[in-house]
């Protein structure tokens, strides 16, 4: 289905547009943002600098590049996708070769104004570029393994990329992201069975190839392995994070200990308490109140988003929508599933919450065509 | 157009039903994290809060101040006083080395310091405050705090150092303190909180050891709210601890000082005991040390140099030495037979210079004899052989007994360090220690104080008072803690016939007053302070036969380490006693021209509280006396000198 078959005239036109956005899911994202805000001022001891400030800027900044982007028509995104997806890959060989380095990986492009993530970038635009692919793909065709091998090859050169900066946890969100969008788009379900028995085989290989002279993985990425696996094994060395995590997390009982009175944030026990860590002091200082409902409001973002794709008649949005909505819950489940102990520490942030530049903006910016997508719906 | 419309719808409907597969994992996956919120926040919850209360909490010490150290008139022996420091803290500093700089413009600071302090700083947490100049003076203190502004993070801090403002005197009585150490915790098993503090000062010998646990106080402690980086946050709760008690000696640091003075340029030890109660007055042992050096960390080269001495100025000989009493021996060989009743005080035996006991000869000091000899005169003359003969009659047995009487061979409760047991030898002991069985001729050597006999100059004090009063006196150093009087030493009557006592002491007071006496020459001339006593010369070596052929050898001629002991114990005023005195000069060659003089002056330094009339002395000494007591007058102990003085 082109473009050309739209229905055109029964979408809203010109500014108009802004009142068809999806004001729902706006005031959802501004919530979440919000209870960002709240902790940002929180960890730094209730100030508004040097985090929750920034960020409310960023936040506006972004909520005005969703708006742009959502009144923008969807078939101008999606004939942008290739462009996209190919100027993201660029970016990524760039960052190997030229990215700042942080944190024993580079991971940054720094434009001057804000220091670019890719990798993140990378997220959204592979979502484009697949959701475009097979709405351009004929629907008989998309299980032979040519157009298989072709979206695998699509999702396996900036995974690769990303590796390479190292940053493991972002290369597996990328493939389960692009694997995602090949469910939904209705390849056979065979492939994803052998894709997850030859996964399973993969983990084995890289423990069997530990200490040997074709070991799989960096040193570090076993030790982390390691300190997931036992992280009491090394309380004050690399299990320390999440040691300190699970103690504020669980410290906080029903209804936590009160506004700005987390003493494992107060108090700096708390590692990367501003960033990837934040929900332990969202939790510790709210409970398992704050903490469920903070998960209640993600829900339903995912929620609004996969029934505003299953209501869309275009396969391009249904796929992109649905693509952004998995990012977004791989995001935040990846994020809390690490600081409750349940899966290695990776560097990935709370979305809209955490501190930081890339990863907003390039929220906003897929909520954005999810808006544009609603808004530009078939009716 | 129509096939491609089915086409779509079944497109959609798979779209649909996969997205919500994918939608219905994301909710069970949302659930699993839900789940696993509500497992750490609810079920685990209080184990977790304890967690964070252990992360949270610390305690922290607040050391006790060391409780104070007085002589018997309230002069502080041990004290302690302020120390400025001169702190600095990174963060506060940013630019450490700038300010370094700076601060060495203002203050004096060797390049040594400034390299030490540098690294610690780069070293130290950036909250934690470096020490970088210690023992500052006062005017460098206000130096620091009008520059202040051009020194951010450089802070005048005042803590509190030990110091012993009479040092060398009393270095071998309060010893001193230092920082806690590995060997020390191994050692003594005291788990007193305080110890973990890292070089947290304790006692390391003497008084300061011995007493250390009521010095030390018991510590206060505080909790504190700490952040990860172990940073104070705010104090959440206080208890105050008790400082140390104070400690009043019996000593009296201007006899002491005396004392000391006296015995300059000697290696010899000097006791001086109250005889009604026991009080020690004054205990020296020369040469000395001054203690203040081994509390900030003595150095190498000043350590080495204590060690290396022959002299052994670290030890303490007036408790720790113990050496053959020689002559000074004869009042309990003489006591012991006049207890048995096997001689009378006029019975008399005659010395022709030996006696010939299992084919071996023992010698008198006197080789031509000293003819027929009573009590009083054998111990005026020092008649060897008249002992010689009252032990065979007496037996070891009896003797060592009444040595054990007098003090000898018991380890008297003194705090101080390495208090010496001495030797009265039995013959059990000898066929324990040796696997030998006792000879006759251990008996005879025995006899004089020679042989396996061994005392310290504490212990002889003791005895020479014993024999004095008649009572069992025991020494005391520690007269009050804390104002409460400690238990007195005077003792109760010994358990020997007190007219035999009359007798020994008569025949003391005849080797000092009577013309012919071995301590004649240093007699005090005041007549109600006249002294009674004894004077020893032990040897340290064996006279060969070689040797008594061609001669012996002169003390003069020998190497020091070989020359003999000499030793003197007295009490005064000899009839109503109140100090007993003992001396020993090692290698000092004889008792009555080397100890006896020293003893003397002692005896009358304590008597007179002061420096005496020269009327006490004979009359020809008093011009050499007149001149000593100038020399002596002047000399102060060595301490090192302190901050206020600097200035």
């Amino acid at each position: 289905m082109s473009y050309l078959e739209y229905t055109v005239k029964s979408t809203p036109t010109g500014l108009r547009k802004i009142l068809f956005l999806s004001w729902p899911l706006t005031l959802l994202l501004s919530s979440v943002a919000c209870v960002g805000f709240l902790m940002l001022y929180s960890v730094a001891g209730g100030s508004f600098t040097p985090w929750a400030e920034p960020q409310m800027k960023r936040f506006a900044v972004g909520l005005i590049l969703m708006i742009a982007i959502g009144v923008t028509p969807i078939w101008f995104w999606r004939n942008l996708s290739g462009f996209c997806y190919g100027v993201t890959v660029i970016l990524l060989v760039a960052v190997d070769l030229f990215g700042e380095e942080g944190k024993g990986a580079q991971r940054w492009i720094d434009l001057g104004f804000m220091r670019l993530q890719p990798s993140e970038l990378m997220k959204i635009t592979l979502v484009m570029f697949l959701a475009a692919y097979y709405d351009w793909l004929p629907p008989e065709k998309k299980s032979r393994p040519l157009w298989v091998l072709l979206p695998i090859a699509i999702i396996l050169l900036p995974t690769a990329l990303v590796i390479q900066q190292p940053d493991l946890g972002t290369s597996l969100l990328l493939v389960m992201a692009g694997g995602g969008i090949m469910f939904l788009a209705g390849v056979h379900w065979a492939y994803f069975a052998a894709v997850i028995a030859s996964g399973v085989g993969l983990i084995v290989a890289v423990f069997q190839s530990r200490e040997t002279s074709w070991q799989l993985l960096n040193n570090y990425q076993y030790h982390r392995i390691d300190t997931f696996i036992d992280p009491s094994a090394d309380p004050l060395g690399a299990g320390y994070h999440i040691t300190q995590s699970k103690i504020a997390l669980g410290s906080g009982g029903w209804t936590g200990r009160g506004f700005m009175q987390g003493p494992q944030s107060r108090l700096n026990f708390l590692p990367e308490k501003h960033t990837d860590f934040i929900f332990t002091t969202l939790a510790e200082e709210f409970g398992f109140v704050g903490g469920i409902s903070l998960l209640a409001i993600y829900l339903l973002i995912i929620f609004f988003c996969i029934a505003s794709a299953l209501v869309n008649r275009d396969r391009f949005s249904s796929l992109l929508i649905l693509g952004i909505a998995l990012n977004f819950f791989l995001f935040f489940s990846v994020n809390m599933a690490m600081v409750m102990g349940l899966i290695p520490v990776v560097g990935v942030p709370l979305p809209l919450v955490s501190y930081g530049g890339s990863a907003m903006l390039v929220l906003m910016l897929a909520f954005g065509l999810v808006q544009s997508a609603h808004v530009h719906r078939p009716r | 157009m129509k096939r491609k419309n089915a086409d779509h719808e079944a497109n959609q409907s798979l779209l649909s039903r996969r997205a919500l597969v994918v939608g219905g994992l994301q909710l069970v996956l949302v659930g699993a994290l839900a789940a696993r919120m509500r497992h750490l926040q609810i079920n685990e919850a209080d184990q977790f809060r304890t967690l964070a209360e252990e992360n949270r909490i610390k305690f922290k010490l607040i050391p006790p101040e060391r409780g104070e150290v007085f002589d018997r008139n309230g002069v502080q022996l041990a004290q302690n006083i302020p120390n400025y420091q001169i702190k600095m803290v990174r963060e506060d500093t940013r630019d450490v080395e700038a300010v370094i700089a700076r601060l060495s413009k203002i203050i004096d600071l060797d390049d040594q310091t400034i390299e030490r302090a540098v690294a610690l700083i780069k070293r130290s947490a950036p909250f934690y405050p470096v020490t970088i100049a210690e023992d500052v003076t006062w005017e460098d203190i206000s130096r620091v705090s009008v520059n202040a502004p051009a020194l951010p993070g450089v802070t005048p801090e005042v803590g509190l150092s030990r110091v012993y403002p009479l040092g060398s005197d009393f270095a071998h009585i309060l010893g001193y303190v230092g920082p806690v150490s590995d060997y020390d915790l191994k050692k003594i098993n005291d788990p007193d909180p305080l110890l973990r503090i890292s070089r947290f000062q304790i006692g390391k010998v003497g008084v300061e050891a011995k007493e250390e646990i009521r010095l030390r106080g018991s510590a206060g402690n505080k909790q504190i709210e700490v952040n990860a980086a172990g940073r104070e946050m705010r104090e959440l709760r206080r208890r105050e601890g008790k400082p140390g008690a104070n400690i009043q000696l019996t000593i009296d640091s201007k006899l002491q000082n005396y004392l000391q003075a006296r015995l300059d340029g000697e290696s010899a030890s000097a006791v001086v005991i109250d005889c009604e109660t026991g009080d020690l007055v004054a205990i020296g042992s020369a040469p000395t040390y001054d203690p203040n050096l081994f509390v900030s960390g003595i150095s190498v080269a000043d350590y080495r140099e204590l060690t290396d001495n022959k002299f052994r100025p670290l030890a303490s000989k007036a408790v720790q030495g113990t050496y053959p009493p020689g002559s000074t021996f004869k009042m309990i060989t003489a006591m012991a037979a006049l207890e048995e009743g096997i001689i009378g005080p006029d019975d008399t035996v005659r010395c022709n210079g030996h006696l010939e006991v299992a084919d071996r000869k023992f010698h008198c000091w006197k080789r031509s004899g000293h003819g027929s000899v009573d009590l009083k005169n054998s111990l005026k003359r020092s008649c060897d052989v008249y002992y010689y003969d009252l032990a065979l009659k007496v037996g070891i047995e009896k003797i060592s007994a009444m040595a054990n009487v007098f003090g000898l061979g018991v380890r008297h409760n003194v705090e101080m360090s390495a208090v010496a047991r001495g030797l009265t030898p039995t013959k059990a002991w000898k066929n324990r220690v040796h696997g030998k069985d006792w000879v006759i001729g251990d008996t005879v050597n025995a006899s004089i104080g020679q042989g396996n006999m061994l005392a310290s100059p504490l212990q002889l004090a003791v005895m020479t008072a014993r024999l004095a009063t008649g009572r069992e006196v025991t020494p005391r150093l520690v007269k009050s803690v804390d104002g409460v009087e400690q238990a007195s030493g005077a003792g109760g009557p010994l358990k020997v016939d007190q007219n035999n006592l009359k007798k020994m002491r008569k025949a003391m007071f005849a080797v000092v007053n009577d013309r012919g006496g071995t301590a004649n020459k240093s007699r005090i001339t005041i007549e109600n302070m006249r002294m009674a006593g004894k004077t020893g010369t032990s040897q340290v070596r064996n006279i060969s036969a070689a040797e008594r052929r061609t001669g012996v050898i002169r003390n003069e001629d020998l190497p020091w380490e070989r020359r003999d002991h000499a030793l003197f114990v007295d009490f005064a005023p000899a009839d109503n006693p109140k100090y007993a005195v003992a001396v020993i000069v090692e290698h000092g060659g004889s008792g009555s021209t080397a100890a006896a003089p020293i003893a003397r002056d002692i005896t009358l330094q304590a008597l007179y509280n002061g420096p005496p009339p020269l009327e006490a002395y004979p009359s020809k000494d008093r011009g050499r006396i007149r001149s000593q007591q100038k020399r002596l007058a002047k000399m102060r102990p060595m301490a090192k000198t302190q901050d206020a003085d600097k200035t």
